[in-house]
């Protein structure tokens, strides 16, 4: 028992980490009906550019406080984001308004390319670090309960923490202030939105900013723990099934659905996968996803898809 | 002046229906063939064949398989890499396993595998659409991708996980040059270009093109969206299976799981889209362009840097090759998203008047 909730617990809390990766996603195709594509490359450059500026500024500048060195580096990364996300409507998606969904797509993918071999440029192709302060020890719960207690990663609890605090702030910001409104505007009917004055071009850059943001939160969990280097743009494939269960336009769809495919996946793998000889958790999620596509076609939470002639 | 048909009068409507009606079109392609089968070959070096043209026509081949599925059906597939491995994989086994087992049947069994494979994939096609079924697919990227390094029978219970096949020979010759290799390559996609091309001109190739226009008012006209969709997804999966293999034996000879991985299946899509969503033109259009694109790069970026005294090392090289690529597909949707056919429809438009428009 204590080895089942240990492993639940591990799921949980990795796909806390999903959910954070898949709001990205979610966030962008709610406002601009964009599949991004790019959002992991988006994790990567953003991981990047914090981990270089927390080693490049404190060179720079000369000081030596390591809590300085961070929050500049986030503020410089929360910079270079929002620098991107306005290149990205002005040069890309200002150009490609009312193509088909496939387009976007694509472009995406090429901002996927572009970003990737961008950040490498920019900012080196080693393996970098990024240093929080995240606690590394992992420490024991339920004592009580049972024998030896629940091994718990103290670094993952945190993780889950502030993914969670994030998609309340998240909440907040949608629900309650005007430009949230703006944004939940502009999702519902561009045209609309547009009629009543809400300018879209600003909408979008909003949009793309806000989950460039969420991308270097991503990033600096995700990086802290695996290390900054180009895997981590391989983390949004990951997050590809977790939206697509939770529904694309859901954002708690996204936590729930990256709870359940976390969870699943550690419990598939150590439960079902020595019957398959292991390292079923590449595809567990995916297929997972399948099957449930099968039933409700528009994922757990998504709008009813309405066809008309 | 030229490239006009005026005088070309049809008597028939077999005359009138026929691939390429305008006489012009038909001696191009004539000459193109005779230059693809007969002075490639001469006058290539092993560099070209091996490094360019092989890979050209084996790309091409699988853009063509992926062009029927997604531009012909709108059924948008990230899987294809998968199709790919799963042929050249049921090839490899087909030869492995039985004795004396002939080349073709092997290299048509892999199609017929990634056939069974992709409809069954297919299958949520019916279901769910757009975004949400381009993720499905991915499924089968992700699975096939972990047969191929996990389940051991299927790489015939290899220790080092990667797979090789022995000499090559198709009714008693042998493929050996990259001269042959080429040959045998482009006599594959001649006979699928022509296969494809009339499938879509046919009955079937209509009912895919109404799925992908409007799947409901198809179903409302009598079309069978099952049939359809799933017809797409066999011939489509059939001759990426094909081509899949082809890569496997002829290309590479020895390969590895990584080999199909999911850069194969964007590179691919990359390439329909370029080259052109429903043209069976556009698939060999959109090849040559991704095949040839890092080619010159490679070649051109450092030339470059020399010039302007700097040196670029191969790991900055390969980085600025990802950001081109990328900015080039970006800048290639923005001013073209039809594609290079929808160019090349519009130069033949232009050449009709040239040198006298009115």
């Amino acid at each position: 028992m204590g080895f089942f909730l240990e492993t639940f617990l591990g799921g949980l809390m990795a796909g806390m980490l999903y959910s954070l990766i898949a709001l990205g996603f979610v966030l962008i195709f709610k406002a601009s009906g964009v599949f991004n594509f790019a959002q992991g490359a988006m994790v990567l450059f953003a991981a990047l550019a914090m981990a270089r500026f927390a080693e490049w500024f404190p060179a720079l500048l000369g000081f030596e406080s390591k809590l300085l060195a961070n929050v500049l580096a986030f503020i410089g990364a929360t910079a270079v984001m929002i620098a991107v996300a306005w290149a990205i409507e002005r040069w890309v998606l200002g150009k490609l308004v009312n193509q088909e969904g496939i387009t976007l797509l694509m472009a995406t993918l090429g901002i996927t390319y572009f970003l990737d071999g961008f950040g490498q440029t920019l900012f080196g192709s080693a393996i970098y670090t990024i240093d929080v302060g995240m606690p590394k020890d992992p420490i024991f719960v339920f004592d009580s309960v049972f024998e030896g207690g629940v091994l718990v990663n103290k670094e993952d609890l945190y993780a889950a923490l502030i993914a969670a605090l994030l998609v309340v702030l998240l909440s907040l910001f949608f629900q309650k202030t005007s430009t949230g409104r703006a944004l939940r505007a502009v999702a519902d009917d561009h045209q609309a939105a547009q009629s009543i004055g809400i300018p879209l071009s600003r909408i979008w850059v909003i949009v793309w900013s806000v989950a460039g943001i969420v991308a270097l939160v991503a990033g600096i969990i995700w990086g802290s723990k695996l290390g900054v280097q180009f895997s981590l743009s391989l983390v949004a494939l990951k997050a590809l099934p977790v939206v697509i269960l939770g529904g694309l336009t859901s954002v708690p769809g996204a936590i729930i659905g990256g709870l359940i495919i976390g969870v699943g996946e550690k419990l598939s793998e150590v439960y079902i996968g020595p019957m398959f000889g292991g390292g079923i958790e590449i595809w567990f999620a995916y297929v997972l996803v399948l099957f449930v596509l099968l039933i409700r076609p528009q994922g757990l939470f998504g709008e009813k898809i309405i066809d008309r002639v | 002046m030229i490239y006009r048909e005026n005088g070309q009068f049809k008597t028939s409507y077999r005359a009138d229906q026929q691939i390429l009606p305008i006489r012009q079109d038909r001696w191009t392609m004539g000459l193109l063939l005779v230059v693809a089968f007969i002075a490639v070959p001469l006058l290539a070096d092993e560099y070209l064949l091996r490094a360019v043209l092989i890979p050209f026509l084996i790309l091409a081949l699988a853009a063509l398989g992926l062009n029927i599925l997604v531009g012909y059906c709108g059924q948008i597939s990230l899987g294809t890499g998968a199709f790919m491995a799963v042929g050249a994989y049921a090839a490899y086994n087909l030869q492995v396993r039985i004795e004396g087992m002939p080349l073709l049947v092997a290299l048509l069994g892999g199609g017929l595998c990634a056939t069974v494979v992709g409809v069954l994939f297919g299958i949520p096609s019916l279901r769910i659409k757009g975004l949400y079924l381009a993720v499905a697919t991915l499924a089968a990227q992700f699975f096939v991708d972990w047969a191929a390094l996990r389940l051991k029978w299927v790489t015939n219970d290899s220790t080092s996980g990667s797979v090789s096949v022995a000499a090559l020979d198709v009714f008693g010759l042998a493929i050996e040059t990259p001269a042959q290799k080429y040959l045998f390559c482009l006599a594959f996609v001649a006979i699928f270009a022509l296969l494809a091309k009339n499938l879509v001109r046919g009955h079937i190739g209509r009912e895919w093109m109404a799925i992908r226009d409007m799947d409901v008012a198809a179903a409302v006209i009598g079309i069978r969206p099952v049939y359809a969709k799933l017809t797409a997804f066999a011939v489509s999966s059939f001759i990426v299976g094909v081509a899949g293999a082809l890569w496997a034996f002829v290309y590479l000879g020895s390969w590895e799981p990584a080999a199909f991985n999911i850069d194969r299946s964007f590179q691919l899509l990359f390439m329909v889209i370029i080259g052109g969503l429903g043209s069976i033109m556009g698939s060999f259009f959109g090849a040559a362009f991704i095949v040839l694109l890092p080619i010159v790069l490679d070649q051109l970026l450092p030339a470059i840097g020399n010039l302007v005294g700097l040196q670029f090392d191969t790991a900055l090289v390969s980085h600025v090759v990802f950001m081109i690529f990328g900015a080039l597909i970006v800048f290639f949707l923005i001013v073209e998203p039809h594609g290079i056919a929808r160019l090349w429809s519009t130069a033949k438009e232009k050449l009709r008047l040239w040198p006298f428009p009115h």
